[in-house]
């Protein structure tokens, strides 16, 4: 579990780091984005491996004692991260014209998801629905809410960020 | 020259070759004593993003030396050789030569931009400085921010021309209206010829070749061919050719469908000042961009040429592979003649495996049969003629390796150390943090810690060597790990290419050492 809780936590502080990574001076780094997403599908890999562990081991206790079990997904999203190396190249390629990443927010796979790709249940909904023109504020966000609290080191907590604004830096 | 050597009087002058080539003694690397020389910058604590150092390159003389900072400023240091007499024990006169490094140049090479099209500003931040090779009196040198590498003259003037018959003494054109056709034949009776009369010494510096508009990403190495003619410049997925010696018209190299090169030809103009300012058109040898971009799994993070072979240059990647390659094979060097990889270690995988094994540096030795590599947490030599493993890899901190999380969480793992060899390649140098820095005796295998401070700058101390302490009983002199400052950073470190002088950056001071000279 202590696994799980870590690779969580580097999965945030990456999300943090690339958000924050768009607004830098100088404009997107590719290097620094590149190692921050090779992090995050190494630590995700790691989460999802302990949560499969953790479900089994579940399903192993339902088995002898049988009580309602509340399942909620909250995410439905793309099975894959969306690539901070496409990000880079859609604000680099802008005039060249060869981009063949992200265009925007938000970003729909056709692929089929299995519950094995199903992602974490920290990270936001992209299906919410958003009212153009009007700011919205996710009050209650898993990874917003770890990502506030994380090392102090990294400074004071962020404000909470519009969802729209955490997809588009994904 | 002779020499009177007197007590108490020392003798400043440049360059004295016959006494130069006294300190030149490239003992083999042992027993080095390193001495505090000079510290330039200031003292405050404060620090000025501006000022913070971003490159450290001596020249191939090692007579000058030059920093460049965060805010596009070039910096030029150069030497002193100051000639000391003392009489030690034995009752003999012995010469002490002391180098000191003094200003000489100082110039803004780049300035902030937009790009407007793309909506990005683009740094001013000076990522590296090349000199080249001396051909006459004046110097050169490369100097790149993340987009745009610019070609400098630096030259020395000391002498001016007076005597002008249509100037006046300020250098304005005297008013052609006062000029009579009668008062013309009088001057030209009196006519005279400009002389040259000496001044105070005046170094200049001018831009020759702005060499701009062809790289997509942010430039990270400049490397100028041992041809003399050519250089390289790279960005995170691609590598750029140039000519140095540009005619007066901009050229087209033949470039293969795979090559993009999105260099605009300016229009040749001649300014008042009569310099011709061109871009130049650069062809890619190195092309590893992916047709999807998500397909990407790894980015260029340093290039250099071979130091004797025009054909070689070699790149090392985001994934601590260095590639080698040959131009001669290939018009686009997309198939490397030579694949160093060394397998990972199953034992000390964890989340940060990708990050901490990212190469930051490379460096052929001056021979040109050795490459040094710089990940996070180590140094590597490579043999050319061995590609499956590193000859030597010496640890500069591994004391970090358990704190790889606080690390990624503040940005310290992001850092890119550089590292270069001495001038016989038997000793290698890199940084550290708390200001410390790290020298490997390649032969000796000896190592030890250096620490660049204010605390140990009196003229000639000698450095002691310090010590982390990773754990249990903290002895006297030593520092735990938890004690170790990682706001200062050494990440640029340059070694004099003859001499044992070494020139430390700190974030935003310059410390020059010198080994003891007995």
């Amino acid at each position: 579990m202590e696994v799980s809780a870590e690779a969580k936590r580097i999965m945030v502080v990456a999300l943090g780091k690339l958000y924050s990574s768009r607004t830098q001076r100088g404009g997107l780094r590719l290097h620094r984005s590149l190692l921050l997403t090779l992090v995050m599908k190494s630590a995700r890999d790691i989460y999802h491996a302990a949560q499969t562990t953790t479900e089994s081991m579940e399903e192993e206790r339902e088995e002898q004692q049988p009580s309602e079990v509340k399942v909620t997904t909250e995410l439905q999203g793309p099975a894959s991260l969306p690539h901070p190396a496409a990000d880079a190249d859609e604000l680099v390629d802008t005039q060249n014209q060869d981009s063949t990443c992200l265009s925007g927010p938000p970003y729909h796979t056709r692929k089929r998801r299995g519950k094995a790709t199903a992602e974490p249940d920290f990270l936001p909904c992209k299906k919410a629905k958003l009212e153009y023109g009007t700011s919205q504020q996710l009050i209650v966000s898993s990874v917003l809410v770890d990502y506030a609290n994380c090392c102090s080191e990294l400074g004071p907590s962020p404000s909470p960020i519009p969802l729209q604004t955490v997809i588009a830096a994904c | 020259m002779g020499l009177a050597l007197l007590v108490g009087i020392s003798a400043t002058f440049r360059e004295p070759d016959h006494l130069t080539r006294i300190t030149q003694k490239n003992r083999p690397g042992g027993d080095m004593q390193w001495c505090f020389s000079q510290v330039k910058g200031a003292i405050d604590d404060d620090v000025a993003e501006a000022d913070i150092i971003s490159t450290v390159e001596f020249n191939h003389t090692g007579e000058l030396l030059a920093t460049g900072d965060k805010g596009g400023r070039v910096v030029i240091f150069q030497q002193e050789v100051e000639i000391k007499s003392r009489f030690v024990s034995q009752n003999k006169n012995l010469p002490q030569f002391r180098s000191e490094y003094n200003v000489y140049s100082t110039f803004q090479s780049h300035e902030p931009e937009f790009d407007y099209l793309k909506s990005l500003e683009i740094e001013e931040k000076i990522n590296k400085i090349r000199w080249l090779p001396q051909k006459n009196a004046a110097q050169f040198l490369l100097s790149t921010n993340d987009k745009t590498i610019k070609l400098w003259k630096i030259s020395e003037r000391d002498k001016r021309p007076e005597g002008y018959n249509l100037k006046e003494e300020d250098g304005r054109y005297r008013d052609p209206n006062t000029i009579t056709s009668l008062r013309c034949l009088k001057v030209a009776f009196l006519l005279q010829v400009p002389v040259l009369i000496p001044m105070d010494l005046m170094v200049e510096a001018s831009p020759r070749r702005v060499f701009s508009n062809a790289h997509t990403y942010h430039i990270n190495s400049v490397s100028v061919n041992s041809d003399n003619e050519t250089y390289l410049s790279a960005d995170d997925l691609r590598i750029n050719l140039w000519n140095l010696e540009i005619t007066d018209r901009s050229f087209s190299v033949p470039i293969g469908d795979q090559n993009r090169n999105s260099c605009d030809i300016f229009s040749c103009c001649i300014t008042p000042c009569c310099w011709r300012s061109l871009t130049a058109r650069s062809s890619d040898i190195v092309d590893i961009k992916p047709a999807n971009m998500e397909e990407l799994t790894e980015v260029i993070t340093a290039a250099e040429f071979h130091p004797h072979q025009c054909n070689t240059f070699v790149y090392s990647s985001s994934k601590g592979t260095i590639r080698l390659c040959d131009m001669r094979v290939s018009a686009l060097c997309d198939k490397h003649s030579k694949l160093f990889e060394e397998p990972e270690n199953p034992s000390n995988r964890s989340f940060f495996s990708e990050i901490i094994s990212s190469i930051s540096d490379v460096k052929f030795s001056h021979n040109g049969r050795y490459i040094m590599t710089r990940d996070y947490l180590s140094v590597k030599i490579w043999d050319l003629n061995m590609e499956n493993r590193p000859v030597e890899t010496y640890q500069v901190h591994e004391y970090l390796r358990s704190k790889l999380c606080s690390l990624y969480e503040n940005d310290c793992i992001f850092d890119k150390f550089e590292c270069c060899w001495n001038g016989n390649d038997s000793v290698v140098m890199t940084g550290s943090y708390n200001n410390f820095f790290r020298i490997f005796e390649r032969g000796q295998r000896r190592d030890a810690t250096l620490e660049a401070s204010r605390e140990n700058s009196k003229p000639l101390q000698v450095l002691k060597p310090r010590k982390v302490c990773t754990g249990g009983k903290r002895k006297k002199d030593e520092i735990s790990v938890d004690s170790l400052d990682f706001n200062k950073k050494i990440l640029h470190t340059a070694w004099h290419p003859q001499d044992n002088i070494i020139a430390v950056a700190t974030t935003n001071n310059l410390y020059i050492f010198q080994d003891k000279v007995n």
